[in-house]
């Protein structure tokens, strides 16, 4: 069997001299590993490298097996993001998470154009830390530990949505979340995706609520943790 | 077929990076027929090796001395250190002839798939000789990959948090990325020609 597709490389290991396991998110058919002959070898490798777009032809004898892929650059975007210290971390903690959270091998083209859009926001956009803030919040709606924001999960309120419930994910507002706000997580307006520009600190309550999520979606997958790569690009980001 | 001792051998040698099976049976059979001019003079250098070759306290490098040959060498400039990933990389800059400073290898980058953290890079012996020592300028000659660029920018990290109060006594500079002597545009890959041009300088 046979298919190809546009993908994003997730994750390249290379496997015995010159050969490579490379990961990719693809569009229609999710997350994919697939065998590259040669793909670590010198001429190949700057294909392989994480966060570049190409289109890949997956080849096997029976859908079960690994398989192999032939790629083709279509944009490197490794190149453009590797002087950029924050913004590569970023980049490395998003195909991080995608590597480590989301089930192979399942069709998840929502995950796919919103991978593929961080990375444009983190090679053009100077707000591309709200914007990488946004995408972990919409990464994990697309993981079904997704946050309602809609309204108040005590009232029903659709004003005043300043907290976020721990257990949950949903909003709730100043009032009714008053006696409790040692316990919830305070909630950035921006995350409401009204258009606000967030500072610092917002970003920074933004991926304790993300982080929070993520970290619960790890434990039920396997009872491990989040990548090292989102705690090593939290620690830069808050030391900017 | 062969004796264990023959087998062992081809086993051994099959392990090597080239080498398969195949191969490693005609190389243990090239060196056995050559018993007097390679097998003895291979083994014993092998051995000898085995006994005094040693990673260089100071640097990271591999050599008989410890402090190695480059870290002893008092021509050299000392307050210059390159960072390489592996004695292959400080190997290929000898090559090159084209630096006198001093080398810390790391020994690695950090990857997250081979489960490989900052704990395991020989990062804080070079943050140790850069606050004992007078460093002038540190070069980070980590590979043009995801990785390597991603450790380069972690150590920048930590080098800049050595630096307490006022401003650093050392810079932090790193290789260029570009078209390679005898490079051909038309034959680039994409990733390079952005790179370069990212990085074009004025003239």
């Amino acid at each position: 069997m046979n298919w190809s597709d546009e993908g994003i490389v997730l994750s390249t290991r290379k496997h015995g001299e010159n050969a490579a396991i490379v990961t990719l998110m693809t569009r229609a058919y999710g997350r994919y590993a697939g065998l590259v002959r040669g793909g670590s070898g010198s001429r190949a490798r700057g294909i392989y490298q994480t966060g570049n777009l190409v289109t890949a032809d997956w080849r096997a004898r029976l859908s079960e097996h690994l398989g192999s892929y032939t790629c083709e650059l279509l944009q490197p975007h490794a190149a453009l993001l590797m002087t950029e210290r924050q913004q590569l971390m970023a980049l490395l903690s998003a195909t991080a998470l995608v590597e480590r959270l989301l089930p192979e091998r399942e069709p998840h083209p929502e995950v796919f154009e919103s991978l593929k859009a961080l990375i444009t926001v983190l090679e053009e956009d100077v707000n591309w830390p709200s914007g990488y803030a946004l995408w972990e919040a919409g990464f994990l709606n697309d993981l079904g530990y997704g946050l309602d924001l809609s309204q108040c999960a005590a009232t029903g309120s659709r004003e005043d949505l300043v907290y976020v419930s721990p257990r949950t994910g949903c909003a709730v507002s100043a009032s009714a979340g008053e006696p409790y706000k040692d316990k919830l997580f305070p909630l950035p307006a921006f995350l409401l995706g009204r258009g606000e520009i967030a500072n610092t600190d917002e970003i920074l309550q933004a991926f304790r609520v993300t982080g929070h999520f993520l970290n619960v979606c790890a434990r039920d997958v396997d009872g491990g943790g989040i990548p090292e790569a989102r705690g090593r690009f939290l620690d830069r980001f808050s030391r900017s | 077929m062969s004796s264990p001792e023959i087998e062992r051998l081809i086993q051994m040698l099959s392990k090597l990076p080239g080498l398969g099976p195949r191969s490693a049976r005609r190389a243990a059979l090239h060196l056995i027929k050559r018993r007097d001019s390679l097998l003895d003079p291979l083994a014993s250098a092998m051995a000898q090796a085995a006994q005094s070759v040693q990673p260089c306290g100071v640097c990271g490098n591999l050599d008989g001395t410890d402090p190695c040959g480059v870290c002893a060498d008092a021509r050299r400039d000392s307050s210059s250190i390159c960072v390489v990933e592996d004695v292959a990389d400080l190997w290929a800059l000898e090559r090159a002839s084209s630096y006198r400073g001093v080398y810390h290898v790391v020994g690695g980058t950090l990857s997250a798939l081979d489960g490989r953290g900052p704990d395991d890079l020989n990062i804080g012996a070079l943050l140790g000789r850069v606050e004992a020592g007078e460093v002038t300028e540190i070069i980070l000659a980590t590979s043009a990959t995801v990785e390597g660029q991603a450790t380069a920018h972690y150590i920048t990290d930590r080098l800049e948090e050595t630096v307490v109060d006022g401003e650093p006594q050392f810079r932090i500079t790193r290789l260029a990325h570009g078209v390679p002597v005898g490079g051909e545009l038309d034959y680039l890959d994409d990733g390079t020609l952005s790179a370069a041009l990212k990085a074009r300088r004025p003239v």
